[in-house]
């Protein structure tokens, strides 16, 4: 596929594939533009299922005429049919896509890898992000791995784990004192006078596309079929899109049969600016400012937000916010049910599931992904003191007594 | 009351290339016109039909706009007003 142009998602207006993410004329946000009308079918499904297992192997929807050096090994992660989940929530067939299982736990290595593809094509020594902490751990850990310098902004009360899980890849790791839109607009100030790929300010219409890769992962999963639903969370909203935009280029294409899943968008309620636009019938969002433990989603200001909002119309989906408490029943319904123990952002998605289900949004023969974007032991405080355990002496009698103490008779 | 205003890289092809200037306003509407004033072709890059475009970002002391009264917030003297795309981050 050819790569053609930057187009603006407002006006059209068209720019050369360079470092901007500004429409000069609008101030619109530009996304990559592409040519499929040399693609074959038939020969693009070969080079698909033929291709590396990582998302190089979509490379002709990705941004590059020739496929680039692959760095971290990125994606391909697995999709889990949870019956017991689905039983759990009277709902007939669900899976859980699970981004945790990529180099460094989160779905961001996905858009982390397009990006530095795209920094070293054009030639840039240093790469840097404004962070909620998962693109953080990427950006480091891809930047080391291919000898770029970085600069990774997070906000200063981020999660220890996130913090630990960057600083050691040798990074310059800047806490800020303030929120993730603070650091955000700190860093749109940055890439003003800098000469540095900030993945997600000026390199960010590359970067977003390597969540589309999600899409095309869930399909080829599904052995070329779309699901009836997609469950995913939102922070910026670029995700959320990009997995939209991923199924309607393989629609277009033919490559997919059908029409656009129901697109369900989860929040947390301390940070919910896109669900409450939607609840508002508003087409752009207020901007908020957060309070939650999901902190991977705290973004107040959400750049996207007025794309998620028309997607998760257009296709008769909906964006629901969930408390602190039911992402952290969320959290350890997901661990119960299926082995997976996802992160607070997983816990806002499953809790949302729940909601839907409970609502009777989701019928029963309907076919449901929800989309697992980060791994549990990054948000560890989310598990303390939700459980018991036992503390003995190592003697068989003691251990005896406190299970007699504990479990049941029938269920022993 | 002399506010200083920002500008972004995106916009100073419409500013003769000034990424910081003064202009008098009490509120930012004001800001903006007497930016709009003395820079002509600035109005129609970040305004539609008299409103800020939906991916325009003003804040005052770092505060966004929209956490106060928006076009009507109040600046003070010395107050510094930055503009930005709204359009990075996530």
């Amino acid at each position: 596929m050819a790569i053609e142009a930057l187009r603006c998602k407002e006006c059209r207006a068209e720019y050369p594939l360079d470092a901007r993410y500004v429409c000069d004329r609008c101030f619109g946000p530009l996304e990559v533009a592409y040519d499929y009308s040399d693609l074959d079918v038939a020969e693009v499904r070969r080079k698909v299922q033929a291709g590396p297992r990582s998302i190089w192997r979509y490379g002709d929807f990705l941004p590059f005429e020739a496929t680039p050096r692959p760095g971290l090994t990125t994606g391909t992660t697995p999709l889990i049919r949870a019956d017991r989940l689905a039983e759990r929530l009277g709902l007939g067939e669900v899976y859980i896509k699970n981004d945790a299982a990529n180099p460094t736990h989160s779905f961001k290595d996905r858009v982390v890898s397009v990006a530095l593809a795209k920094a070293v094509e054009l030639g840039f020594d240093v790469v840097a992000c404004a962070s909620t902490g998962n693109l953080a751990n990427a950006v480091a850990a891809h930047a080391a791995h291919a000898g770029l310098d970085s600069y990774v902004f997070i906000p200063a009360d981020l999660e220890e784990q996130k913090v630990l899980a960057t600083g050691v890849y040798g990074t310059n790791l800047v806490a800020v004192k303030g929120n993730y839109d603070d650091v955000n607009r700190l860093c749109t100030e940055i890439s003003g006078e800098h000469a540095w790929a900030f993945v997600n300010v000026n390199l960010r219409p590359y970067y977003a596309e390597g969540s589309k890769t999600l899409a095309y992962e869930i399909a080829e999963q599904l052995a070329f079929t779309l699901p009836d639903r997609i469950v995913a969370p939102i922070a910026s909203g670029s995700l959320f899109t990009k997995i939209g935009r991923g199924f309607q280029e393989w629609l277009d294409l033919g490559l997919l049969d059908g029409e656009l899943p129901a697109f369900n968008g989860a929040q947390a309620a301390g940070c919910s600016p896109v669900a409450r636009a939607y609840a508002d019938g508003h087409e752009v969002c207020r901007p908020v400012r957060p309070d939650t433990i999901a902190k991977s989603l705290a973004i107040g200001n959400p750049a996207d937000g007025p794309y998620a909002l028309e997607l998760a119309r257009s296709t008769g989906g909906g964006i629901d916010a969930v408390t602190d408490d039911e992402i952290r029943a969320g959290v350890r319904l997901l661990a119960e049910t299926t082995g997976i123990f996802t992160e607070t952002a997983g816990g806002v998605t499953i809790a949302t599931l729940r909601k839907l289900a409970e609502r009777g949004d989701i019928g029963t023969g309907e076919r449901v992904v929800a989309v697992i974007t980060g791994e549990g032991l990054k948000t560890l405080d989310v598990a303390r003191d939700t459980f018991e355990r036992w503390e003995i002496e190592p003697s068989l009698d003691e251990f005896e007594a406190e299970r007699a103490g504990r479990v049941p008779t029938a269920t022993r | 009351m002399a506010v200083t205003v920002k500008i972004p890289t995106q916009l100073r092809p419409v500013t003769d290339g000034e990424a910081e200037t003064e202009v008098d306003g009490g509120t930012v509407g004001e800001v903006l016109d007497a930016l709009f004033d003395r820079y002509t072709d600035l109005r129609e890059r970040i305004c539609d039909d008299g409103e800020l475009r939906r991916f325009v970002n003003v804040y005052v002391g770092g505060e966004d706009i929209r956490f106060a009264d928006g076009l009507e917030t109040e600046v003070t003297d010395g107050a510094e007003v930055t503009i930005l795309p709204a359009v990075a981050g996530g």
